[in-house]
């Protein structure tokens, strides 16, 4: 039998009831939503029982708008034997976006979780080296996130002599 | 006498058994901007911790202001040596995303690119990993043949290493005469060269001896350290996305998916090597394909999308409607539909994804690329500990890693 996104998503709900929702089928790939708290159990669950043992990708996004879920990380798993994919994301507070760490269960989380922490401060609990990756450890912010917005390129502000420009 | 005093040893550095060696981040054998540092006993790495990101530049908050076709050129300088495949990935992503569909040919002459993108990127990889294993003739000898790559691009957009080739919907303009001619050249010079390339590694006793059993990772850890393209296949996983996923008529395309075993740096140099075969055997077919298309069909280069291509320039001043067109894409004030995708290609060196927000504005509300060797760089150590220096040297090029890829 193989798996379809109807499949993947009874099996969802038969397994995680109400906790898992916001289905949506966009561009074939089947997107689901679970709390913060289940992403572990979430993760496993599919590892295990559905066969998605490879983890595409791993990111944040930043939502400012929305309240007390303004930071979404965002899996990506692949099912290699039915060639089939899923979207699973989680949404946490921008005050305490603390997700449960997948390096456990996959080595290439490790580094994506930290790239994740790098640009959008989620706080990967149980990571062993959550350390920033390809920004300086100095830096004192998430760049990523909406709250800093990049420099307006009509600013007429700026020294032109300083800039080779003058 | 006096100068025994003035060495100040670290403490505890005389009772030490290991010594930490530092390599990087500039060093002729990383290739790259990369450091290690090292924990080596004699010449064996007990351990190893890389450090990433100097050549960090942004992209995906730049992405985050700039209009769909603005974004072309920062996916350029991912994997420079195979850019024309990021390009194309990019557009065929925007294509996907805004449900333009491509005609065949458009298809097919993006197919002859993106392979010819993939040999050079093959051929700068396992001639490097010739050179660090001691023999530079391969290198120098091949590099002509990626010159001549480098000319049909030239042919076909203007520039040579960041392409920023094609646009969304197909190419900015047809291929010429000149890059057909230079591309038969190029199939018909090529495979004796890449015949001689074989004859000089992979029998050669010293090569073999260098690479096999060093540097190797068994399918189930490589799919749990995210490996993709060549390195994964090396493993024994049969998974491209060309096949799995087919993007650009991948489909009406013959072709063989090379694996491996041991997933060591040997077949590694093999994967690459057969699937350059493969390419070339694809450039052939798509070439066939494009070549069987006559009379107003042979002219078709783009898809009909007016608001994502720029109009012919003599439209723009003679015709009211590309020019609303024309100033609207320049400008970039075209909305984009709201959702969310993820698309991927095959690049040179694995699963090079796009995942695309969109919130209904001018620009993608993120944009987020999978690189796939930022992704199985972090299994370095794993790969090297236990073995010699220098074979850690010679896995670190033939996992081809590209920094530009990996800082993103």
């Amino acid at each position: 039998m193989s798996l379809t996104n109807a499949i993947i998503q009874e099996k969802l709900v038969e397994k995680f009831g109400d906790q898992i929702n916001l289905f949506s089928n966009e561009y074939d790939i089947l997107s689901f939503e679970a709390p913060a708290a289940n992403n572990l159990k979430v993760i496993q669950f599919l590892y295990d029982e559905l066969g998605f043992t490879f983890l595409t990708d791993l990111c944040g996004v930043n939502y400012p708008d929305q309240k007390g879920a303004e930071i979404v990380v965002v899996y990506h798993l692949h099912n290699f034997i039915e060639n089939i994919r899923v979207r699973f994301s989680v949404a946490v507070p921008v005050e305490k976006p603390d997700v449960f760490t997948a390096s456990k269960l996959f080595e290439s989380a490790n580094w994506m979780e930290r790239e994740t922490y790098d640009f959008f401060g989620v706080n990967f609990i149980g990571h062993a080296n959550l350390k920033r990756i390809l920004n300086v450890d100095e830096m004192d912010y998430f760049p990523l996130r909406k709250e800093f917005p990049l420099e307006d390129q009509t600013r007429i502000d700026k020294d032109d002599e300083m800039f080779g420009r003058g | 006498m006096e100068a025994h005093h003035n060495i100040n040893l670290p403490e505890g550095s005389i009772e030490k058994k290991t010594t930490t060696l530092n390599i990087g981040p500039t060093h002729p054998a990383t290739h790259g901007v990369f450091q290690n540092i090292m924990e080596i006993d004699g010449e064996r790495v007990v351990s190893s911790e890389q450090t990433v990101g100097f050549i960090h530049r942004a992209f995906e908050k730049l992405a985050e202001r700039r209009n769909l076709y603005q974004i072309t050129p920062i996916t350029d300088r991912l994997n420079y040596c195979s850019s024309p495949i990021n390009n194309m990935g990019w557009h065929i992503t925007c294509e996907r995303f805004l449900k333009v569909e491509t005609p065949k040919r458009v298809d097919y002459l993006r197919i002859i690119i993106m392979e010819l993108a993939r040999i050079s990127d093959h051929l700068i990889c396992n001639s490097i990993v010739g050179v660090d294993t001691g023999a530079y003739t391969g290198f120098l000898y091949v590099m002509q043949y990626r010159e001549l790559i480098y000319e049909i691009y030239e042919e076909v957009c203007g520039s040579r290493l960041t392409t920023n080739i094609g646009r969304i919907g197909g190419f900015e303009r047809n291929f010429t005469n000149a890059a057909f001619t230079k591309l038969e050249k190029f199939l018909n010079e090529y495979p004796k060269v890449l015949k001689e390339f074989e004859s000089l590694f992979t029998r050669n006793r010293i090569f073999m001896e260098r690479t096999q059993g060093t540097g190797g990772i068994s399918a189930a850890r490589a799919m749990n350290y995210g490996f993709t393209g060549p390195n994964l296949r090396a493993a024994g996983v049969d998974y491209d996305v060309r096949v799995a996923n087919p993007y650009s008529s991948y489909q009406d395309i013959d072709f063989t998916v090379p694996v491996g075993t041991t997933g060591d740096n040997y077949d590694r140099f093999l994967v690459r090597n057969a699937e350059m075969w493969q390419s070339l055997s694809i450039i052939k077919q798509a070439y066939e394909k494009v070549q069987s298309f006559k009379g107003a069909e042979a002219e078709i280069f783009h898809a009909d999308v007016p608001e994502y291509y720029l109009p012919k320039k003599e439209d723009v001043y003679n015709n009211m409607e590309a020019l609303i067109w024309h100033f609207k894409i320049i400008m970039g004030e075209v909305n984009l539909p709201k959702g969310q995708i993820y698309s991927a290609v095959e690049g040179g060196n694995g699963e090079l994804g796009f995942y695309l927000v969109s919130d209904g504005g001018r620009t993608p509300f993120r944009l987020h690329f999978r690189r796939p060797c930022f992704i199985y760089y972090q299994a370095y150590p794993e790969l090297i500990t236990g073995g010699m220096l220098s074979d850690a040297v010679v896995t670190m090029s033939s996992l081809n890693l590209i920094a530009g890829e990996l800082d993103a």
